[in-house]
């Protein structure tokens, strides 16, 4: 177990390392000319040469990447183009925000896809049928089309939510709902859909295991076998989805949280892509990154804990 | 957004290999939904191609007179925010949305397919990195890529989708990857690589044709996602505003909902209707695949019907009757602890129809009783047994007949009667020991667990009481057994505790299922001796399953002959082995290895008389 760990671990840092290195690599190996962009047509050539050593863009690229990096690691990801603010205390003013809504969104989305999953595998016929219709609709159809169909029926027809606005849970939980009730049902339904698709197909691949007929025979009832046996060993491959639907949540939350104007890091990487603001990007980019590899990091983790043979060898 | 990409399931991919395009395209074309799909994609594609020929506006025409403007006076769909025709709009942003589209799906499958395919046959350092590589494209949510390339690359929505195929590309390679190792590994692909066939031939004719379907079905819905992606791009407003798509009609429609509602609705339903129908074509394209492995399935057994329906026609009276008769007639009188009366086992078939496979046998086992059950594979004993406890896999059931158990008739017992009685009174020794532990359990619990239920113990008492039964069936270690997890123990020492199991709550009658098959030879003379010991320790009746004479000779009391689903010849096993009657157990007998006809050794024929060429 540690030592599998500890090779995951490193494994992860690896891929943190060459994805930094490849997107500081794109992102600053424009033919454009940054400074002239930045200051605009009309500004003199000494002016632009100035703005370039003051941004450090007058050094060569591997130059640059090694103090980016070595500030990464103390956790100094330079400063925004535009108004200069550092863009460590910017993403993590946005973080929060972001992780709380997807963090909010595959809890509540485990939860139903597992009992819709379950369900499906168990009960069959028309349940069955009806569960696996929804599923294949809510994964395919885009979620932010789910969600403009949600603005205009609950924000718009039925006027129960504002369409837009973020209110901080600090400030009012119930105010925190009402506001994030709307881009939460948005980014769970299709994470659902997709879910209880696999927890459906897993939990039949495991009731049709041989250990599940001798269970049975040994006048285990089907609850027992169901919740206790059948669940347990469908849970890997289900997890597995999760964390590939837990990155697709991250994608989503960019749309959605710019159609909800909510503060996260997705509008904040909307906006900083239209400016051009090249750290402030590095920076989401990296941290989104770093998210992932740790939740992936963390499904290892559970998944060796469910399943003994990862563990004890 | 970045939804996980759809992908067909292992045992799709497998029966793929049997299958001839020719009837997946059928099987696709008789599955409605699919075909409706296909359908209606292929009339968006068709006029978005010839929108000149459907609509006369230009689609960045715009009127004044048009702002807002509802439905009628020349535009189909009505006027935008900025007087330009909806319609035609929807069909010329259709061009870009599908073009962009085809565009990522054709660089996800020529990069990804490629690089997979080689990865997947030739392996090696390619492998290591080309995986690397697929695992760091996978690290990051698509949007945000897109995002960061924007940010440098500007607004092109080719570079975005050039950029997204990329992406893709891993999903690709990990699907071709592994359906290429999958196929490498198999033995048809050895014989032609023994045969001589060179790399490239092997490729294109055995591998390729595995790797097609479930190829269509990734396509499909890679498109899908593309066109999500690309539309979500345009609808944040980051797209190219200088073409029209679906994507920037839905910001602009989203900025104006409460004006012009319905501006959103077209390239809404437009958008949604697509990723559909491409979702629903990989979905069709999968079932057709599960169908035409599953049609298989069904002809087998259908044709495995038909000779036995001939039999019954030809012999089923004959046989029958007597069988039951010497049932009674051999042994003593005293009421069976089970009797299996006219017992027909059937299975419901996709069509509605039911494919029998036990046609009325009867059976009798008395207390302290070995009745063995035996037959050829596909002979029905299987079945019989599991149709005993109604452990039928899903679809089969008990359609005739009773099996009677202390004045019960098992076969009409809710499944909740069923459940209090299985392991207490009637318990199951499976035949492959490895695959019937619960691999998350340790051994120890799946132990304790039937015995706190059926015999109410605490949980020190069920330890106690399983570790004495682990010792019974022989363990020497029984506690680092019983602390052990299914993938620690050998297949002998396995099977030991699913007897220990089966045995734990003291049942009347065991039901052993080929007990011996999966075991090593040494092996297998220890657990039927076990057997037998523990067997008139508590005086249990047991029906053995086997095809196996040595086992019925060393261990069974009385026999049962089955073929075809029907019972042939029974009788005392000391009377079978001396004087059976019925040709097919002849036959069974017949293919005993006996001194007798062991065959000569191979003699080359230029090699002196005498001489034995050893092989």
């Amino acid at each position: 177990m540690p030592a599998f760990l500890i090779r995951r671990l490193l494994t992860g840092l690896a891929m943190l390392l060459i994805i930094s290195a490849l997107a500081y690599l794109l992102l600053y190996l424009t033919g454009s000319d940054i400074a002239r962009n930045l200051l605009g047509d009309n500004a003199s050539q000494e002016a632009v040469d100035l703005r370039a050593a003051e941004l450090g863009l007058d050094q060569p690229l591997h130059t640059r990447y090694l103090s980016w990096l070595g500030g990464a690691i103390t956790g100094n990801l330079g400063r925004s183009w535009f108004g200069g603010s550092d863009v460590t205390s910017l993403l993590m003013s946005r973080l929060g925000v972001t992780l709380t809504l997807v963090v909010t969104s595959t809890v509540i989305s485990a939860i139903i896809a597992i009992a819709l999953g379950v369900w499906a595998a168990v009960r069959g016929g028309w349940i069955d049928k009806t569960i696996q219709v929804f599923s294949l609709t809510g994964a395919a159809i885009p979620n932010y089309l789910i969600a403009l169909g949600l603005v205009a029926l609950f924000a718009i027809n039925l006027a129960w939510f504002a369409p837009t606005g973020y209110t901080q849970p600090g400030a009012s939980l119930g105010g925190w709902i009402a506001s994030v009730t709307l881009p939460v049902a948005a980014l769970t339904i299709g994470c659902i859909a997709g879910t209880a698709q696999q927890v459906r197909s897993s939990m039949l691949d495991v009731m049709r295991q041989d250990y599940i007929r001798t269970l049975r025979s040994r006048g285990l009832g089907p609850g027992r076998i169901i919740y206790r046996h059948a669940l347990r060993n469908a849970a890997g491959p289900g997890l597995s989805v999760l964390g590939l639907q837990f990155v697709g949540l991250l994608g989503g939350a960019v749309v959605i949280e710019q159609m909800f104007a909510i503060p996260g890091l997705g509008s904040l990487s909307v906006s900083s892509t239209t400016q051009g603001d090249i750290p402030v990007v590095m920076g989401v980019v990296i941290l989104i990154a770093a998210i992932v590899i740790t939740v992936n990091l963390l499904i290892d983790i559970a998944q060796g804990i469910l399943n003994p043979k990862v563990r004890l060898s | 957004m970045t939804a996980p990409v759809l992908t067909p399931a292992p045992g799709a991919v497998d029966a793929a290999a049997n299958n001839h395009s020719a009837s997946l395209a059928r099987r696709f074309a008789k599955d409605p939904i699919g075909m409706a799909a296909l359908i209606f994609l292929s009339i968006v594609v068709l006029a978005c191609a010839f929108a000149p020929l459907l609509t006369t506006n230009a689609p960045d025409k715009a009127v004044l007179g048009n702002i807002l403007a509802d439905p009628g006076n020349g535009l189909l769909l009505g006027g935008d925010s900025a007087g330009r025709d909806v319609f035609s709009r929807l069909l010329y942003g259709g061009q870009f949305s599908l073009l962009g589209a085809l565009l990522a799906l054709s660089i996800a499958v020529v990069l990804g397919g490629v690089s997979g395919l080689v990865a997947g046959y030739f392996g090696k350092w390619f492998d290591t990195l080309s995986s690397a590589a697929a695992a760091i494209l996978m690290a990051l949510p698509g949007m945000v890529v897109l995002l960061a390339a924007r940010s440098v690359l500007g607004s092109s929505a080719w570079w975005a989708m050039s950029i997204f195929g990329v992406l893709l590309s891993a999903s690709v390679f990990r699907l071709v990857r592994q359906t290429v190792q999958n196929v490498r590994n198999e033995l048809y692909v050895d014989a032609a690589r023994v045969a001589g066939l060179s790399d490239a031939r092997i490729i294109f004719r055995h591998v390729l044709r595995v790797v097609r379907a479930p190829f269509i079905i990734q396509a499909a819905s890679i498109g899908s996602v593309a066109i999500a992606i690309q539309a979500g791009l345009e609808f944040l407003g980051l797209g190219d505003m200088t073409i029209p798509t679906w994507g920037s009609m839905l910001n602009d429609g989203f900025a104006r909902i409460y004006q012009q509602p319905l501006l959103v609705i077209w390239p809404a339903l437009m958008i949604a209707l697509v990723c559909l129908s491409l979702t629903l074509i990989a979905n069709s394209v999968r079932d057709a695949l599960e169908n035409t492995g599953s049609r298989h399935r069904t002809r087998r057994t259908r044709t495995g019907r038909g000779a036995a329906a001939k039999t019954t026609t030809h012999s089923s009276n004959p046989t029958v009757a007597p069988a039951a008769a010497q049932n009674t007639g051999t042994h003593n009188s005293e009421t069976p602890l089970l009797s299996v009366r006219n017992l027909h086992v059937g299975y419901h078939q996709a069509d509605g129809s039911t494919t029998h496979i036990v046609h009325g046998i009867n059976l009798d086992v008395h207390a302290g009783e070995v009745l063995g059950l035996i037959g050829e594979s596909g002979s029905g004993k299987t079945q019989t047994a599991f149709s005993i406890m109604r452990l039928l896999p899903a679809g089969g059931a008990i359609t005739d007949g009773q099996v009677l158990w202390g004045g019960r008739n098992l076969a009409e017992l809710s499944e909740r009667e069923l459940t209090a009685l299985r392991g207490k009174e009637i318990a199951y020794i499976p035949q492959e020991p490895m695959s019937n532990l619960d691999p998350s359990f340790t051994i120890g619990s799946q132990l304790v667990e039937p015995m706190r239920l059926h015999l109410g113990l605490n949980k020190a008492d069920a330890k106690t009481r399983a570790l004495d039964l682990l010792t019974r069936v022989g363990i020497v270690n029984p506690e680092r057994v019983y602390s052990s997890y299914p993938h620690q123990v050998s297949g002998g020492m396995a099977q030991r505790v699913l007897i220990a199991g089966a045995i734990s709550c003291n049942p009347r009658l065991l039901i052993a299922d080929e007990p011996t098959t999966a075991l090593d030879v040494t092996v297998q003379a220890e657990i039927l001796d076990l057997l037998r010991s523990i067997q008139q320790e508590h005086g249990m009746g047991v029906i053995m399953v086997t095809h196996n004479f040595g086992v019925v000779a060393d261990i069974c009391d009385r026999v049962a002959v089955m073929r075809n689903g029907e019972i042939v010849e029974t009788g005392p096993a000391s009377t079978i082995f001396s004087e059976h009657t019925h040709p097919y157990t002849t036959q069974l007998f017949d293919a005993i290895l006996t001194p007798d006809n062991i065959r000569e050794p191979y003699r080359a024929p230029n090699t002196m008389k005498g001489e034995v060429t050893t092989p």
